[in-house]
């Protein structure tokens, strides 16, 4: 699994594992586990609720078989208690809707916020490998569009699900009590009902499953344009990424037509098999009025019933519709949360030893037999040992794809080492807790992110308590203040999406900036000049030494101009390092380092 | 509600189709009312006259009813899905594209989130709402109205009971859709600043990582997330109103009937057929109503999907061709490659502070010239303007003497190759990636232009060569290859006019020679804008202007700058680097 053949992995990772029906379902319990006294309580509201509404037939039954001939003999007593009866579990049901429909809206919404809190901390503490092999695209459509579809069902459906379920509960018990003889006329009914519920279920989840992949890529190529768009618009490709839109939304489309399609026949048969059986109730109990087995009341009573019976069916099939489009969904976060982060944090932290002294707060870096491949590839880093002592500045060298910038991805424990430890101070980088290795050790890279946000929050990233005044004499440190001083709101500009308005060497010194208001222990610089000027990079390099004066410090650049600041050079080819020493020393000898620097030399004016 | 209008066009051309949803629903809906009269009719008929041979018709006909009724609903479903599913995609095609051609300025002032919120989430609610609220909310006011007029003509006193239980239900109506209005667009703004902070957690992970923020950015992302949640809370809050309300009235007129019936009955005006007919029509008809809050809030929150889709629908194109047009594929002409900036001056739109002020520069055909200056100069500012990304606040750009924004904009895109500072790479094939440069340019073209940016020899060694699929899908390339294919991208075809930022930045030493040495050749048949800002790279150029605070100071050769310019010596690292270093 070497990122060589990622093209491959990018589909199997859109394949489920086959076990994903049962996760989604234990996640779903997990969720609601915390709330399980708000549900018992919803519960208990949904069934007094649907007690009270069918309990009204029964009062309409009541009115027309007893209630009404008394009046007719002048006694209007019964008629007055069945219509007050009536107007009784009227509001009551009322009330218990009002109430059913807060409590519901509390815990659907409780659910979300916790389901959507606890995917982006996952997403978060998964480790770069998996973020690098995953498009931003898939976890945004994890994220928006598969949390849409659970909060629609959660939300809207998942009442309208347990009521009619209940009141079809409730209702078939009354029509027993009513007339034993018709009720089973409306059970001949289910038989049908429960092989086209099994039928539409099997097909329904596997049509859900395919929108949900395929909204998936559209996202991810929506993403894309629109992240990329000043090429997409200096090289005309508004025509391609149209056509790219319009296949991937044919597929869309075409699962989602099939999904409803396969609803139309699953809401079309249910409800041909409950006019069936309301005809076929009519027939039998009117034989049965006539035949004076039964009461013209008892007949009104099933004739209302029935469709309050099949009338939730439409509700019913609306959930499962929503349902299967939810499960499809909670099964694709569920992947997302089931993946474990393969760098992650120890069960018991160990501390670092104290700094030395306040302005000597370097660590050393210890590489003890150390191997790096991804997953069982080959290796990237062959077996090495590496002592970084505390305070020493590393320049790392060596040509693209040399292995510098894996050997840095250890040291900030972006990946683990395949074998062998990394430890600062001694102690293994893995029995550090995330938040005392990110104190001590702290990387700028050479593609600078910004978040959306001012400037200031941006710098803050390196130490969110960090007051203005501090956040100000980073930017200051790193020649940052001139630049910000044009800005229309200074620090407080916004950065806009993407941080658009700012030029890839100003986000570099925001960068610096973050790393100097961080202070750490041990600081890894990849590639991190790349967009300066010389004299900005020069000034970074000046900061770098006095704020950072005792630190340790790794540097991989291609200009080798840093590496004048460097006590130690490291040359690195093929994974392997092949030239270990003082900078002085190595330009003086004969070996790769001394003809890369000959040919920087020449290079400059 | 005049933003869900908008769409009548494209409703219209699927009139036929959607009119025939339309009928089946109220058809549907409507035949099943006749139900509760014909048990009616069954009460007072057969079972009153005790003639079961007459019990047929009639049983015949609520079966035949019944099946309508299914075919019906089997029919709406199964049309329905086939055109609102092509809505959707038609009009996220159309706002994708909208988007696609719109300035970056423009695209700067929105948080990328909310555009996709608009595009995928505000679309499906089109698409749910056009299948199933519109329909319904079409067909159901008929439909309660039709009960009603049934129910008069069945008995005038009931239908007098039913208008007096809707007076009551269009009050809370009126008042429900103020509140559910603003809470519905609050939501729906929410759920674009998720997308965001979702997005850039996701793509900012290594920084995030790195500092160990992760904490930091879930407080942020809890914090919206809680602000959704209060949103989605009151919603709910306002639904429970709307639906306790929808399903209490009818009842109570259900009540009302049957007291005001049976005091009919006593008083002989009325049967009990027709109080039990009465009875089982209001139970009919509480469906529909009850349908109502839903349809309501619904149709709600897609006019606020609508408003959002038409906000960016309705964005003007500020950088269009003369015509106010942009043309995909304009014809080109032939150009000498004259590149001039004539008083150029340029401010970002949101700000009145210029980044470049009087920037006059004239580049002859075939000539390199490097601009330089320090960070924030507004190198790459000037860059932009001249594929037009942004257009000029004041003075023109001119090629071969004609103002660029007189160009076909496209045309000028295409003359103008580019390669940015920071590499773009798409979801595509190498090769693909490459002949954005040139469309149709041949595998040998490909080839010279990667062993221009000395890419040959790496991408041989891709697993699929030429066709390895690169990009955010594909496979993950270092800086410096991502960045040497975008500049193979460039030079392909020997672009008249060339705009390089800073292309070798994250490039390593030795590749930066071998690549100079070959866009040496090939710089001499473009004329040439180069960003720079290391000597080496300047050196590749006939002349270099300096750019200071957005004016050109100087210009000159290399060697002439660097005895005259002070600023360029220090640019250039050549001022005397000890005082700056220690």
């Amino acid at each position: 699994m070497t990122p060589a053949i990622r093209a491959d992995e990018d589909t199997e990772a859109e394949e489920l594992p086959p076990d994903i029906a049962r996760r989604a379902r234990r996640l779903l319990g997990s969720l609601a586990r915390p709330y399980r006294g708000g549900i018992i309580a919803f519960a208990v509201v949904v069934a007094l609720t649907i007690l009270a509404s069918v309990l009204d037939p029964v009062f309409v039954a009541l009115a027309l078989d007893e209630g009404l001939p008394r009046a007719a003999d002048g006694d209007v007593t019964a008629l007055g208690w069945a219509i007050g009866g009536f107007v009784g579990v009227t509001l009551l049901g009322g009330l218990g809707m009002w109430l059913a429909n807060r409590l519901v809206g509390v815990l659907a919404q409780k659910i979300m916020f916790d389901l959507r809190t606890r995917l982006f901390v996952h997403t978060q503490r998964l480790d770069l490998g998996y973020h690098e092999k995953s498009t931003s695209g898939r976890l945004v459509s994890r994220q928006t569009s598969d949390m849409e579809s659970v909060q629609q069902f959660l939300g809207y459906s998942l009442m309208d699900a347990l009521s009619a379920l209940g009141q079809m509960t409730c209702i078939a018990v009354i029509l027993v009590a009513l007339d034993w003889r018709l009720a089973l006329v409306v059970f001949a009914g289910f038989i049908p009902l429960v092989f086209t519920t099994r039928a539409a279920q099997r097909t329904q989840r596997a049509a859900f499953r395919r929108t949900r992949t395929s909204i998936a890529k559209v996202i991810v190529h929506f993403v894309e344009t629109m992240g990329g768009i000043r090429a997409v618009q200096a090289f005309r490709r508004q025509p391609h990424g149209r056509q790219r839109l319009e296949s991937e939304d044919e597929q869309y489309r075409d699962a989602n037509v099939r999904a409803l399609r396969g609803v139309a026949w699953f809401a079309g048969s249910t409800r041909l098999i409950g006019n069936v059986t309301q005809a076929a109730v009519m027939a039998v109990g009117a034989w049965f009025v006539i035949e004076d087995w039964t009461q013209i009341g008892v007949l009104a009573a099933f004739v209302l019933y029935l469709r309050r019976f099949y009338g939730p069916l439409d509700e019913l099939v609306q959930t499962f519709n929503l349902y299967q489009s939810a499960s499809a969904a909670l099964e694709k976060i569920a992947a997302v949360l089931d993946t474990e982060p393969t760098v992650e944090e120890p069960d018991h932290p160990v501390a670092l030893p104290a700094r030395r002294s306040a302005d000597a707060a370097g660590r050393e870096l210890a590489f003890s037999a150390v191997r790096f491949s991804y997953g069982e590839g080959p290796d990237i880093l062959p077996t090495f040992d590496l002592r970084i002592p505390a305070g020493q500045t590393v320049a790392l060298v060596g040509a693209t794809g040399a292995g510098k910038s894996t050997l840095v991805k250890l040291v900030t424990r972006f990946y683990d080492p395949s074998a062998g430890t990394v430890a600062v101070d001694g102690v293994d980088l893995r029995d550090l807790a995330d938040a005392a290795l990110r104190r001590s050790i702290v990387m700028v890279t050479q593609e600078s992110f910004l978040l959306s946000g001012t400037i200031a929050d941006n710098i803050r990233i390196g130490r969110p308590e960090a007051t203005d005044a501090e956040v100000e004499a980073a930017g200051r440190a790193v020649g940052l203040d001139a630049d910000v001083a044009r800005l229309p709101a200074g620090y407080a500009t916004d950065v806009r999406s993407r941080g658009g308005r700012l030029s890839s060497g100003q986000r570099q010194l925001v960068s610096f900036a973050r790393a100097f208001l961080a202070d750490p222990d041990v600081i890894v610089l990849d590639e991190a000049t790349a967009h300066l000027d010389i004299p900005s990079e020069r000034l970074v390099q000046s900061a770098l030494e006095t704020v950072l004066a005792g630190r340790t410090a790794i540097i991989i650049a291609h200009r080798l101009s840093t590496v004048e600041i460097a006590d130690r050079v490291l040359v690195m080819e093929a994974g392997r390092i092949i030239e270990d020493g003082e900078p002085a020393a190595l330009i003086a000898g004969t070996g790769r380092f001394a003809a890369l620097h000959r040919a920087w030399r020449d290079s400059l004016a | 509600m005049r933003s869900l209008l908008r769409f009548w066009p494209d409703i219209r051309r699927k009139l036929h189709v959607y009119l025939t949803i339309i009928a089946l629903t109220f058809g549907a809906n409507a035949i099943s009312l006749l139900v509760p009269a014909l048990m009616g009719r069954i009460v007072d008929g057969p079972i009153a006259e005790q003639d079961l041979s007459a019990l047929w018709l009639p049983i015949a006909a609520v079966l035949g009813i019944g099946v309508v009724e299914a075919v019906a609903l089997w029919g709406r479903r199964m049309i329905a899905a086939k055109v609102v599913s092509q809505w959707e995609i038609t009009w996220r095609a159309r706002i994708y594209d909208r988007l696609q051609y719109l300035s970056i300025g423009v695209h700067g002032s929105w948080e990328s989130g909310q555009l996709l919120s608009r595009a995928i989430n505000d679309m499906t609610q089109l698409r749910r709402f056009f299948a199933f609220g519109a329909p319904f909310i079409v067909s159901t006011p008929f439909v309660i109205v039709t009960g009603i007029i049934v129910l008069t003509v069945m008995e005038p006193a009931f239908g007098l009971i039913a208008v007096l239980m809707a007076i009551p239900m269009l009050a809370g109506v009126i008042v429900f859709n103020a509140r559910y209005q603003r809470e519905s667009r609050a939501s729906q703004d929410t759920m674009g600043v998720i997308s965001t902070q979702v997005e850039e957690s996701v793509q900012g992970i290594r920084v995030i990582k790195a500092f160990g923020r992760a904490p930091w950015v879930t407080e942020r992302f809890e914090a919206i997330s809680a602000h959704l949640r209060a949103i989605e809370v009151r919603k709910a809050y306002l639904d429970s109103w709307m639906w306790a309300g929808t399903m209490t009235l009818p009842r109570l007129a259900m009540a009302a009937v049957i007291a005001v019936g049976s005091w009919g009955v006593l008083a002989g005006w009325t049967t009990v057929g027709t109080v039990v007919a009465g009875v089982t029509l209001v139970m009919v008809l509480r469906i529909p109503v009850e349908m109502l809050g839903f349809l309501l809030s619904d149709a709600i929150m897609s006019v606020t999907a609508a408003a959002r889709y038409w906000e960016v629908m309705d964005t003007a194109f500020d950088i269009t061709d003369a015509d106010g047009g942009i043309d995909d594929a304009p014809p080109s002409r032939a150009f000498t490659g004259v590149l001039e900036f004539d008083d150029v001056a340029f401010g970002f739109p949101d700000t009145d502070l210029l980044t470049l002020r009087g920037v006059s520069l004239r580049i002859a055909p075939g000539e390199t010239l490097a601009l330089v200056g320090a960070t924030g100069s507004g190198k790459t500012a000037l860059a932009s303007l001249v594929p037009r990304l942004y257009d000029v606040s004041s003075g023109a750009i001119r090629i071969d003497g004609t103002d660029i924004r007189e160009l076909p904009l496209n045309e000028l895109r295409r003359l103008v190759s580019v390669s940015f500072e920071e590499p773009i790479l798409f979801s595509a094939t190498v090769a693909d990636n490459v002949c954005m440069g040139s469309p149709g340019a041949g595998e040998a073209e490909v080839w010279e232009a990667l062993e221009i940016a000395r890419a040959a020899d790496f991408v041989r060694a891709l697993p699929a060569g030429l066709d390895t699929e690169v990009g955010e899908q594909g496979l993950s390339l270092s800086g410096g290859q991502r960045q040497r294919l975008a500049l193979a991208r460039a030079v392909i075809g020997r672009p008249r006019l060339l705009v390089l930022d800073d292309p070798l930045s994250a490039v390593d030493v030795d590749t930066e020679e071998r690549v100079q040495r070959a866009l040496r050749e090939v710089l001499h048949a473009s004329t040439t804008l180069i960003i720079a800002h290391r000597p080496s790279t300047t050196a590749l150029a006939d002349r270099v202007a300096v750019l200071d605070d957005g004016r050109i100071v100087a210009t000159g050769t290399h060697e002439e700058l660097l005895r005259t310019s002070r600023t360029y010596r220090d640019l250039m690292g050549a001022s005397a680097p000890e005082e700056v270093r220690r």
